[in-house]
Formats: C-alpha cells, structure tokens, sequence
C-alpha cells in the first residue's frame, strides 16, 4: 500500500490543533485588541480605534523604545565582544577540555536566571561585595552607586544572554575548515589578516544568529531592568508590564507588543537576508 | 615554522569562566552568613532550616515542579507527533505550520505573556495551574519538536524500508525501529522544555493564578520585597540540584560510553 505522501497526516491533527488554539488564535487576538478603545474603568470597547498606535508616537513611549533598543544593541555588542574570543578559544582547545568549557558555562545557564540576577544584586550594592573591596583597598572612602544603575541593567544582560551567542558562535567556528586558514597563511598572510579575511567571514553564519539570539529577547526581560535598573530604567518590556497590570489599558499594552512583534520580525528578516538561511535553522 | 606559545586563549576561557561564576559563588556564600547584613558574620546553617520551614517557597517548588513535569510531558507527546507526522511528507501547509509552530520561542516571550493575559480573560478561564499549563506546553513544544525534527531527518530511511520489505506493518516499524533511533532526542528535548519551564518567569508572571505562585515568580516577589537571607539558601540549593543532575547525565554519558567500548 501507497501511502499519499501529500496529505497531511493524523499524527499531525494533535499540535496543529494546539499551535492554532495557543499561538496563532492569542496572537491575532492581540492584533484585534490594539484596534480597540479602553473602557473607561476596566476592559476594552470592541470599537475600531487608531488611539493605541497614535499614541506610540508620544515622546514618553518614543524614549523608552529608544532606550529599549539602545539596551538591546548594546548588549548584543557586548555580548558578541565578549563572547567571539571565549568561543573562539574554546573551539580550538584540546577536545576533552572543550566539552568541558561548555558544560562550565552551559550550567549556570541551567540553573534559575533569578539567582544569577539575584548574585549580582549582592555584588553591586552599597554595602556589597564589590565595593566593600574597594573600600577596604583605599580605592574609593564612600561606596559607587553601581546598583540600579543603566550599567547594572547591561551587566545583567550580557550576563543573562552570553551562552547564546557563544553558543552560536562555537558551533559556527567548529565547522570552520582550516586548511583554508592555513592556506591563507602560507600565501603570506598575517596572523590579522588571515582572521579578518578569512575565518570572521567563515564563522559569520554563528556571529549573525548569536546576534539575533541575544538581540530578541534582551528587548522583553522586564525582570532584569526592574530587579538591577529600579525603576529607573524603563525598557519595552516593563512599558507592557504596566500598561497591562498597572494602567490596565489592554489596547494600549496590545499595540506595543505589536510594534515589538514587528521589529522582531524585521531583525529576523534582516538575519535570513543577510546569512542566507532561509530556514532559520542558525537559530534553532 | 615554529609556533609560538602563548596562554593567552586558556587564560581568557578560565577567567570568563570565573567571572560566570562569581555571582554564583557569592550566593552561596552569602547562604551560610550569619547575618541578614552584608559583613561575614560566621558561618551557620539557620537560613536553610528557615527555608525548609517556610510552607510558601515548599509550596512553590512544588507548583513548578508539577507544572514543569505536566507541561514538558504533554509537550514530549505533542512535538513528536508533530514532528513524526511531518517527516519526508510535503503538504499544503506545511512550511507554515512549522513555522508556527516555532513562533513561542521565536518572540520575546513577554508578547506571549501578554497574549495569554488577554486571550484567557476573554475567554473567562480562571487564572491558576490550567493556564499555566497551557501557556507552558506551548512554550515547550518547539524545543521537543525541532530536536525530533532533527534527529528524524539524520535517520536512514533504509532502516525503515528494509523492515517493510520484511513484512513489518507501518506500525510496527515506528515502534520497533524508528521510537528507539529518536527516543534520545526526545529525551533530550524533553529535558531542555522542562528546564525551560521552571526557569520561566515572563510568561508564568502574566497567566498565574493568586494560590499557585511557582518557585521563580516566588523568588522575583521576594526580592522585589526586600532581601530575606533565606533566598540565598534557596538559590544554593536550587544550583546543587542543578549541578548533581548534570554531574549525574555526564558519569551516565561516560558509562555508557565505556560500556559500548567507544
């Protein structure tokens, strides 16, 4: 028996069902509701309204899309800094230390991101670690305001999201193939040029996925800024918390998260352009 | 030409790595002060008595651990039916669906958390372990579902064929032959989404119920509140949870890998 290899099968019926009642249905939701008017004290008016998206345009929303995205770039540049070498370094080193390498930086990763967050609280604080040391050195006599500062919220950042750029970066550098790095060099190349014409361009795949995987989420993580930023930082992802919890103006929380939508899938436009994986298959 | 030697890359990999677990080692260190200041008060235990006492944060790890185990479960049956369902065929829909099907761990998760927000207050489903389950699942289902997808695809279609040759029904070849060829990346999978799902704090922060706060939004109110040094144990003992299963996978690994004689 032949079975139709064109029709979808049964086995199938199950998460289709499931991705279209959960992703799909929610999601069109919330474009319908960021056409809708707040009700005076609670809910929304199923009015056909522009309101929410006119709003957007008001310079206090302006400026926290500007710092959300001032953060995200930030950190992905910080990230792929940082990041490049040690994955890098790591790809090159004996093989039973690399699995090694990974499995030390992959464990924190496992463990609860509030806990890390929550080490760097200890860390920063006036009366933490790091100023402590410096006080006690005869560095600084009064301590750094280093918590609730824009640069607590970018280390908690980088920190949070560093594992998928390395990641990504690593699996791009073990695929490398290095007789042309070599061939590079035996034609006279220096050790600079032989990287920057050779194997950066190489492992470019891995720079532009970790890019994008460290860029999309650092614009939503609203408990980073709050717990390392106060309330001082005011990302995109805080924005919606309190447009939904605080202000109770859904239209309002639904239309920003479609403009986040929007640049989300802009970044991931850009990266199968440019990388030329039309499958995504970089990112996942 | 010789090479020079420098240690510059095995520096640069050891002190990234310290500086990963600086903030680690500073919690837990911090779990055995006694104090609730920040000076090193002397070493005591009180803090992890104080936690084992503490009904709210026993009741939360325990809300994460049977939503993670529900929705990573029912993830694990979905995602690799849906992946099974999909391999070698070409539908209307297809590509679609797939990509679908990804979309929950494509977008900043807080879209999603915001979509359920509103979707089940339309809907009017009480807030509680239901919606978390469901918000869950739907979160986990890709991890499972691209890792089943990919092992489906390294498979050798001749090992099916050849047992249909043989008489075996449709059944019985995925049975037999193609569930044990998958069964690690199903595992593996598996493994990932739950890790996912006690570690969510965006998506559970939006469909949470008033009595089932889960371990991570219990630790975000906490601090948000002000610090208790009893979050310091929590989090130790949260982290030598994690690093015994992952020392326990690694000797499993190598145990079975001594044991096929590489």
């Amino acid at each position: 028996m032949k079975r139709n290899k064109n029709r979808p099968p049964i086995t199938l019926l199950p998460m289709a069902l499931w991705t279209t009642v959960f992703v799909a249905v929610p999601l069109v939701y919330v474009l319908g509701l960021s056409f809708m008017k707040k009700a005076a004290t609670w809910g929304v008016v199923a009015e056909f309204s522009l309101d929410s998206y006119k709003n957007l345009l008001n310079p206090v929303y302006l400026k926290v899309f500007a710092q959300s995205f001032w953060v995200a770039i930030l950190t992905t540049v910080f990230a792929l800094l940082i990041g490049y070498p040690f994955a890098y370094f790591t790809a090159k080193l004996p093989k039973k230390h690399r699995s090694l390498v990974l499995m030390l930086m992959l464990v924190p990763f496992w463990t609860n991101s509030l806990v890390r967050i929550y080490g760097w609280m200890i860390l920063l604080r006036s009366q933490g670690v790091i100023n402590g040391l410096l006080m006690q050195f005869g560095v600084i006599d009064k301590p750094l305001k280093l918590l609730y500062t824009f640069g607590a919220v970018l280390v908690g950042m980088v920190y949070a999201l560093l594992p998928f750029m390395v990641l990504a970066i690593y699996n791009s550098v073990c695929k490398v193939d290095w007789s042309l790095v070599e061939a590079s060099r035996d034609l006279g190349a220096g050790r600079a040029k032989a990287f920057f014409t050779v194997t950066l361009p190489l492992t470019m795949p891995g720079v532009m996925a970790g890019c994008v995987l460290v860029f999309i989420p650092s614009v939503g993580l609203f408990f980073i800024s709050d717990l390392l930023g106060g309330a001082k930082t005011m990302l995109l992802g805080n924005l919606i918390k309190n447009e939904l919890l605080s202000a109770k103006n859904w239209p309002m929380g639904a239309a920003l998260s479609i403009a986040m939508m929007a640049v989300t899938l802009l970044v991931i436009r850009l990266y199968q352009h440019f990388s030329r994986d039309q499958n995504l298959e970089g990112l996942l | 030409m010789r090479k020079k030697r420098t240690f510059l890359p095995e520096t640069y990999v050891v002190l990234m790595l310290l500086l990963m677990y600086l903030p680690i080692f500073v919690v837990v260190a911090y779990s055995f002060n006694d104090t609730k200041l920040f000076h090193w008060a002397g070493f005591t235990f009180s803090w992890y008595q104080k936690l084992f006492h503490n009904q709210t944060i026993i009741n939360a790890f325990f809300n994460s651990l049977k939503l993670a185990v529900l929705s990573s479960g029912l993830a694990a049956i979905l995602g690799t039916m849906g992946a099974v369902g999909m391999a070698g065929r070409t539908f209307f829909g297809k590509g679609a669906l797939e990509g679908l099907s990804t979309v929950p761990i494509m977008i900043p998760e807080i879209i999603l958390g915001m979509a359920y927000l509103s979707f089940f207050s339309l809907l009017q489903v009480p807030f509680g372990m239901l919606t978390l389950v469901a918000a869950h699942t739907t979160f986990c289902v890709p991890y499972i579902f691209i890792n089943v997808k990919a092992s489906l695809q390294s498979l050798d279609p001749a090992l099916g064929e050849a047992a249909l040759d043989l008489g075996a029904s449709r059944r019985r070849v995925f049975f037999d032959i193609t569930a044990p060829l998958i069964f690690p990346s199903i595992l593996s999978g598996s493994l990932l989404a739950f890790a996912m799902s006690m570690d969510d704090v965006v998506i559970s922060f939006f469909v949470t119920g008033p009595e089932t706060a889960t371990l991570p939004l219990q630790v975000y109110s906490m601090l948000k509140m002000g610090v208790t040094p009893e979050i310091n144990a929590l989090c130790t003992v949260m982290l030598g949870t994690v690093f015994l299963l992952v020392a326990g996978a690694r000797l499993f690994q190598s145990a079975r890998k001594a044991k096929k004689g590489r």
